[in-house]
């Protein structure tokens, strides 16, 4: 019986250490857009292999990455859209990491190979149904896209200016998931980071251009959005996340970045 | 005079110090017990504190009346009455197809299969009720929808059907472990009365046994109930998640994929994220009166 | 017989085979279906790496060592909590309504689903905490809080009241009584109640998202509860939904599988073994 109270009172003594010792370690916190995942995560490692301090990487989306580093839970954010104007004046800077291009993607089985921004439009708010008016199989489009406030789903609308009038079949909130059914879907349609697309989908050419680090750079593949690191303007960062905030800014992380499948600012 | 101080003395400080002793573990004991109740007390207020909010800047009847959801539209509607539907169809689904396969299996279970059988199949529905859901939800992403989309010539098998096969098999082994103790606690005397009677077994079960185990039963369907209506992860994977009204091919979404769907990228203090909360409240209402609807059931099977 | 009494029969036979059939058939389906795809695919590669973006490996070690820390620091929070309580039940509580009360409110407790346990998770332990594990394993608490002192009421009720009329008569205090007859007497049903939680919070993936969020760094015990990490079946949804790795996430499967069959296996056995010892 003594060994239960000795028991309890290690175990109480433990989570008051526990709770005690939360944040002392040297690490930078990152949270934000699950389409930075790649880039984020490669830069990380690199980072770590070369300071030691760890960098976490939260993937909840960019809403939450905005709001994480609003409370302070994290020290940057990551957003893969702009930051609006409320979040601007609620004391938050943006600083662009890198350009990603919105990739149009098809099954591999659809014949369909290029569209303009105005028939992608058409297609996503509706008028235009079945794969046939566009040059495919006689077969009805099936829309996939993302959830609201998802950062890709921000950028995709905003550019083929079909804000609120999409007409979705499935809303799925990742990603990895649009690609997964578009690939398994052969009457799919659908939208992802382009540093995300796989071999297991087709990514379409819009208006003749197809997308790629020099279409992205040049302008001329225009689905595109910026990479976003967002931090506090008033506070400084911690040692450790300044130094990390520096180093992927820095022309020596560009190469990372591009192997990551976007294309750097700087 | 001076002896019987000291032993007076003696006696107060000897009882007095074991009695404030178990006192204060009395009282310790009694906030453990407590504890329970300070959850849910929590839960309910701290629910009821971020989900009124939003209730009152969409006006309650608009809310949960309003056949539109587009939460980050340039004018945004915030009506769950798709939510709501689609939760009510999909457990009623489930519940059609989960409780009779459920219900049949039990009955077999508890009075017709040996021994052995009983012990193999009963370990096989253990297993069921312990698989996570994101496995069903997994399997039902990679085989059903599949399937679906296939079997019923649909565009997509994303949808209400795909959600209400996942949830009717993810309720089947609370339904039948449920049951099963329902109808084992039957007393022999019943089931031996009816077959003097000339009643076949058969008959016996189904008239005598089950009419004696419904209280029971009826707790089984309602625990299923409250399982399938607060499932996320699983629906969350085969539904598709848009904001259409109910119908059984087109892709839905629940009160729970509602909440867990946006939640991530909502930003703090919006009325869209509010809205959400207030999702919560509405949900937790449902949940809150599924629990008094199966202890009222619990109750009457104690007190017969 | 008339034929409608056969009908009525045979009907129901018909029924009930079916149902039985239709049930073993979809546990082995699953069973099958996922060993199949996640057995070939378990390498100890896989088990003993974190993943990695460079060279785009993916190793599960985090997940795992995620889900140890977190079972263990909800089981040493909740045993004392749900035990206490029941003690409370079983031993002290004299008024009745007090204690339907108390049993409604864990009885409401485990018919709240995970999700709203998330969102008040993340309400109540991320924003002090910080999306951590300990923020998780909190949550994890309240939610097996129910099932520990479910248990261990149980087989507190199995301790003979002889045994503290016993302890009472000889002369020792209530707490004496609680902590040499009563305690021991409920080792099995505290043991029943950690296997269960295990069981519930291996299983657990909406409660954890919002609360213990999903990243996949390896850490030391404490570290991890400082900061956000994935268990194994948050990996699993992250690895299915997010980034489409079903090898991996059918492996994971395999793994919470046959953890599974574990758990209940050892539940089984804690239930005759001392079923058993309390006969002699």
């Amino acid at each position: 019986m003594k060994k239960i109270i000795s028991l309890f009172v290690t175990v109480m003594l433990l989570t008051c250490t526990l709770t005690g010792c939360g944040g002392s370690k040297e690490a930078v916190a990152t949270d934000g857009s699950t389409s930075m995942n790649k880039v984020i995560g490669a830069l990380g490692e690199s980072f770590e292999a070369d300071t030691g301090i760890t960098v976490t990487y939260n993937a909840t989306g960019s809403g939450a990455g905005i709001q994480a580093v609003q409370e302070g839970r994290c020290d940057i954010g990551l957003s893969s859209r702009n930051l609006k104007t409320e979040e601007l004046e609620k004391g938050l800077e943006g600083t662009v990491l890198a350009y990603d291009g919105i990739a149009i993607i098809v099954n591999l089985n659809n014949p369909v190979s290029d569209l303009t921004v105005e028939m992608i439009a058409r297609i996503y708010t509706g008028e235009i149904t079945n794969w046939s008016e566009v040059g495919g199989s006689d077969t009805e489009i099936v829309l996939i896209g993302r959830e609201a406030g998802s950062g890709t789903r921000d950028g995709f609308e905003s550019i083929t200016d079909t804000e609120d009038v999409c007409v979705y079949r499935q809303e799925l909130t990742s990603t990895g998931d649009v690609i997964t059914t578009v690939a398994s879907n052969p009457a799919a349609i659908g939208y992802a980071s382009l540093a995300s697309v796989k071999d297991t989908v087709k990514p379409l050419t819009v208006d003749g251009i197809a997308p790629s680090e020099q279409t992205i750079k040049d302008g001329s593949y225009v689905v595109q959005r910026p990479f976003v690191l967002v931090t506090k303007a008033d506070a400084e960062l911690s040692e450790s996340a300044q130094k990390f905030f520096d180093y992927v800014t820095s022309g020596e992380a560009s190469e990372i970045i591009s192997n990551a499948g976007v294309v750097p600012a700087n | 005079m001076k002896r019987g101080l000291v032993l007076d003395d003696f006696e107060r400080t000897r009882n007095r110090k074991p009695r404030f002793y178990e006192k204060v573990i009395h009282g310790i004991f009694l906030m453990l017990g407590l504890i329970t109740v300070g959850c849910v007390l929590l839960i309910t207020i701290y629910l009821i504190i971020s989900g009124i909010p939003a209730i009152k800047e969409i006006d309650l009847i608009n809310f949960l009346f309003g056949k539109e959801w587009a939460s980050t539209a340039a004018e945004p509607k915030y009506g769950i009455l798709p939510f709501i539907l689609t939760s009510v169809y999909g457990t009623t689904g489930a519940i059609l197809i989960g409780v009779p396969i459920g219900f049949f299996a039990a009955v077999y279970l508890s009075k017709i299969a040996s021994q052995k059988l009983r012990s193999v199949i009963e370990a096989a529905v253990s297993l069921l009720a312990g698989i996570p859901s994101v496995v069903y939800g997994l399997v039902g992403m990679l085989v059903l929808v599949p399937a679906i989309r296939e079997l019923f010539h649909v565009p997509d098998g994303a949808s209400l059907l795909a959600a209400i096969v996942v949830l009717a098999v993810m309720i089947l082994p609370n339904i039948i472990k449920v049951s099963i103790t329902a109808l084992d606690a039957v007393p022999k005397e019943y089931e031996d009365a009816s077959l003097a009677l000339g009643a076949t077994p058969i008959e016996t079960i189904f008239k005598v046994s089950v009419p004696a185990a419904k209280s029971g039963i009826a707790a089984a369907v309602v625990l299923g109930v409250g399982r399938a209506i607060g499932e996320a992860m699983a629906v969350m994977m085969v539904a598709g998640n848009v904001a259409n009204m109910p119908s059984l091919f087109q892709s839905v979404r629940f009160l729970t994929t509602a909440v867990s769907g946006e939640m991530a990228y909502s930003s703090p203090g919006s009325l869209q994220r509010n809205a959400l909360f207030s999702i919560a409240l509405i949900l937790f209402l449902f949940i809150m009166l599924i629990n008094a609807t199966l202890n009222f059931f619990l109750k009457r099977d104690k007190e017969k | 017989m008339n034929t409608k009494r056969k009908l009525y029969i045979g009907f129901m036979r018909a029924a009930m085979y079916v149902c039985t059939v239709c049930t073993a058939a979809l546990v082995l389906f699953l069973m099958g279906y996922v060993m199949g795809n996640g057995i070939p695919n378990i390498s100890w590669e896989l088990l003993s790496t974190k993943p990695s973006y460079l060279s785009g490996r993916i190793g599960i070690l985090p997940d795992i060592l995620n889900t140890v820390y977190i079972v263990l620091v909800t089981l040493i929070i909740v045993l004392p909590l749900g035990v206490g309580a029941a003690i409370y039940l079983t031993e002290y509580a004299k008024n009745k309504k007090m204690v339907s009360v108390i049993e409604y409110a864990a009885e409401t407790l485990s018919g709240i689903p995970s999700i709203i346990y998330g969102l008040v998770g993340m309400l109540l332990f991320s924003n002090n905490f910080g999306t951590s594990l300990l923020a998780g394993a909190l949550t994890l608490t309240i939610m097996n809080l129910p099932t520990v002192m479910r248990t261990t009421q149980e087989s507190l009720k199995t301790v003979p009241q002889s045994y503290r009329e016993g302890a009472f008569g000889l002369g020792a205090g209530k707490w004496r009584v609680i902590r040499t007859v009563v305690l021991p007497g409920c080792v099995d049903g505290m043991i029943t109640g950690c296997i269960l939680s295990v069981g519930r919070i291996l299983g657990e993936s909406a409660a954890l998202l919002f609360t213990a969020g999903f990243a996949h760094a390896l850490n030391g015990i404490f570290g991890a509860l400082a900061s956000p990490g994935a268990t194994l079946t948050v990996a699993l949804y992250v690895y299915a939904k997010e980034e489409g790795e079903f090898g991996v996430a059918f492996a994971i499967s395999a793994i919470l599988m046959i953890l599974t069959v574990l758990i209940n296996l050892s539940a089984a056995f804690v239930g005759k073994y001392f079923g058993r010892r309390r006969n002699v």
